[in-house]
């Protein structure tokens, strides 16, 4: 198979295949009794056992509610949930743990962004920066925003590529944008975002950053103190961990001058029937009972990465988005979509089949075991920009292997096979 | 697999019967289907109360323009009254292949989109669109 691309790399840092042992999801049959062929990680990972045992291990032996109990359990519990953040924390390269707000997921994160320091910070007349190649879940709360204070959204084109559009963002930041909210990857097209050189440019503008981080904080390491942004969010549950949990991080003096996102218990240091006194961050953004067990989970699925190595994630995915995107391009009637470049593209593949609709993919795949997504992916603006109406799209990570990718060309022949006539 | 693409279904996809847009129309609506996106328009002809013709727009899977085209077939001389008492579970029987629930939205947009057009506005899902029983 020929690869055409320049740096092509030759080999991956760790066997795929050998990590399916590890995810108990893999070890059953799928309905139509073949292999799971799982293409599916940018929507939501598979657990390991090991997260799984660590959810279980928080109910079974340590759980009780954290930051309340003068008890040894609750002590026990506190202990290990802000274990957790710690890790969180060092993860993503976090000047503090005090910077890391434990929340739902990345959609959770952004919206308290939007309504926090938004609604504080954004005013009529105001601009609001993001771009045509964002998550729905990084444009709508921004459109919510700007429509109720009365301020201007504007969204930075793409190329033809499936690169932002570098000159466009340059003209958009000379407007003077109070924020700039910016995916790291593309989870509709894969496109990796210079997220470092985009800050420094909307900084020199006056903008701050939020960094969409959902779909490469599992795939890539990150280092916030080198992307130099100014808000980041997470998704627990795309990067092993349990659903239900992820994280912001924000830099400390936002969040200490940003009002609760959501009011209760455990976010105030006094309350009286007159008012209440805010707790210091994160307890301020942390209203009621949170998702004690989950983050623990996520801790646990962090320690897994780590002892990958995030390079070596990178690197594997890199190769098996090289293998595939030479596998597909070799098939005629296949579209793909996104730069060529592996450098800058994760491995996530958006591609259409001149005969078949996704949909129709997807369904033909699935009778082969491959898990694929078929839809607009929560990025329509990404859907009308390159005029499809869905795309399928494959997603890699650390359980995928040379042989998924064969997987993925035989079903495509297949789906032609049928479609062909 | 082959069940559900069978001949006649791609037939139908491949070479839709009622395509394209009635100009001019009694009848018209638009309604998509929020899973993919997909969009289908119809628009339609009546006289004294009955449907005289009748022609889907837009671009979608094999099931759901094999669905609209077998769906508008049978819609010529119906009494709008008998288009709105319409049981989509016979479309689902006449399109005559299993459909997983994850893709009964798209053999059940035409019908959506029909009752819209004779309802004059968006209608909900039936009941038999619901993935989860």
């Amino acid at each position: 198979m020929a690869i055409p691309q320049v740096s092509s790399t030759t080999s991956s840092a760790f066997s795929g295949s050998a990590l399916r042992g590890d995810f108990p999801i893999f070890g059953q049959p799928t309905g139509s009794g073949k292999r799971l062929v799982f293409l599916d990680a940018a929507a939501s990972a598979p657990k390991p056992q090991v997260v799984i045992d660590a959810v279980a291990d928080m109910y079974s032996h340590h759980y009780a509610n954290v930051h309340r109990g003068i008890y040894e359990l609750s002590e026990d519990a506190t202990n290990r949930f802000e274990g957790a953040r710690r890790k969180v924390a060092a993860f993503l390269g976090a000047p503090s743990e005090r910077e890391i707000v434990f929340v739902r997921n990345a959609t959770e994160a952004i919206n308290l962004v939007a309504y926090s320091w938004g609604r504080t910070n954004v005013h009529a007349g105001d601009r609001v920066l993001t771009t045509q190649l964002e998550h729905h879940a990084n444009i709508v709360p921004w459109q919510q925003l700007t429509r109720e204070v009365g301020a201007t959204l504007d969204y930075v084109a793409l190329t033809d590529d499936g690169l932002l559009d570098m000159d466009d963002l340059r003209a958009k930041l000379a407007a003077g944008p109070r924020l700039l909210a910016i995916a790291q990857v593309s989870n509709a097209l894969g496109t990796i975002n210079p997220i470092r050189e985009i800050v420094e440019m909307a900084h020199a503008a006056g903008a701050l950053v939020l960094v969409d981080a959902a779909q490469s904080a599992p795939h890539m390491p990150i280092d916030i103190a080198e992307l130099g942004c100014d808000f980041l969010a997470i998704s627990g549950h795309k990067m092993l961990g349990p659903s239900g949990i992820g994280a912001l991080w924000g830099r400390r003096e936002l969040l200490d001058a940003m009002p609760p996102f959501m009011t209760g218990g455990s976010m105030i240091i006094r309350v009286t029937l007159d008012g209440a006194e805010w707790n210091e961050v994160p307890a301020k953004f942390e209203a009621g009972t949170p998702a004690i067990a989950e983050a623990v989970g996520l801790g646990a699925a962090i320690d897994y990465l780590n002892a990958l190595g995030m390079d070596g994630v990178r690197e594997h995915e890199r190769f098996l988005f090289e293998q595939a995107w030479a596998a597909l391009g070799a098939i005629p009637g296949v579209r793909r979509l996104g730069p060529d470049d592996p450098a800058i593209h994760a491995g996530v593949i958006s591609f259409v089949l001149d005969e078949a609709h996704p949909h129709d993919v997807a369904t033909i795949f699935d009778a082969e075991g491959v898990a694929v997504r078929a839809g607009h992916h929560c990025a329509q603006p990404v859907m009308q920009r390159y005029d499809v109406p869905a795309t399928t799209r494959a997603s890699f990570y650390v359980y995928n292997d040379t042989d998924d990718v064969e997987a993925l060309a035989t079903a495509v022949r297949t789906t032609q096979r049928i479609f062909g006539g | 697999m082959d069940n559900l693409y069978r001949d006649f279904i791609l037939e139908h996809y491949r070479n839709p019967h009622n395509k394209g847009v009635l100009d001019p129309h009694d009848l018209h609506f638009a309604d998509s289907n929020p899973t993919c996106g997909d969009e289908m328009s119809m628009t339609l002809r009546v006289a004294d109360d009955h449907i005289s013709d009748v022609a889907f727009d837009g671009r979608g899977c094999a099931i759901s323009q094999a669905s609209a085209s077998i769906l508008t077939d049978e819609l010529r001389g119906k009494s709008l009254d008998e288009i709105r008492e319409m049981d989509p579970k016979q479309l689902l029987e006449e399109i005559g292949v299993p459909i997983g629930p994850a893709r009964l939205k798209c053999a059940l947009l035409s019908y959506k989109v029909l009752q819209g057009a004779v309802h004059g506005g968006a209608v909900a899902w039936p009941e038999e669109a619901d993935e989860v029983r």
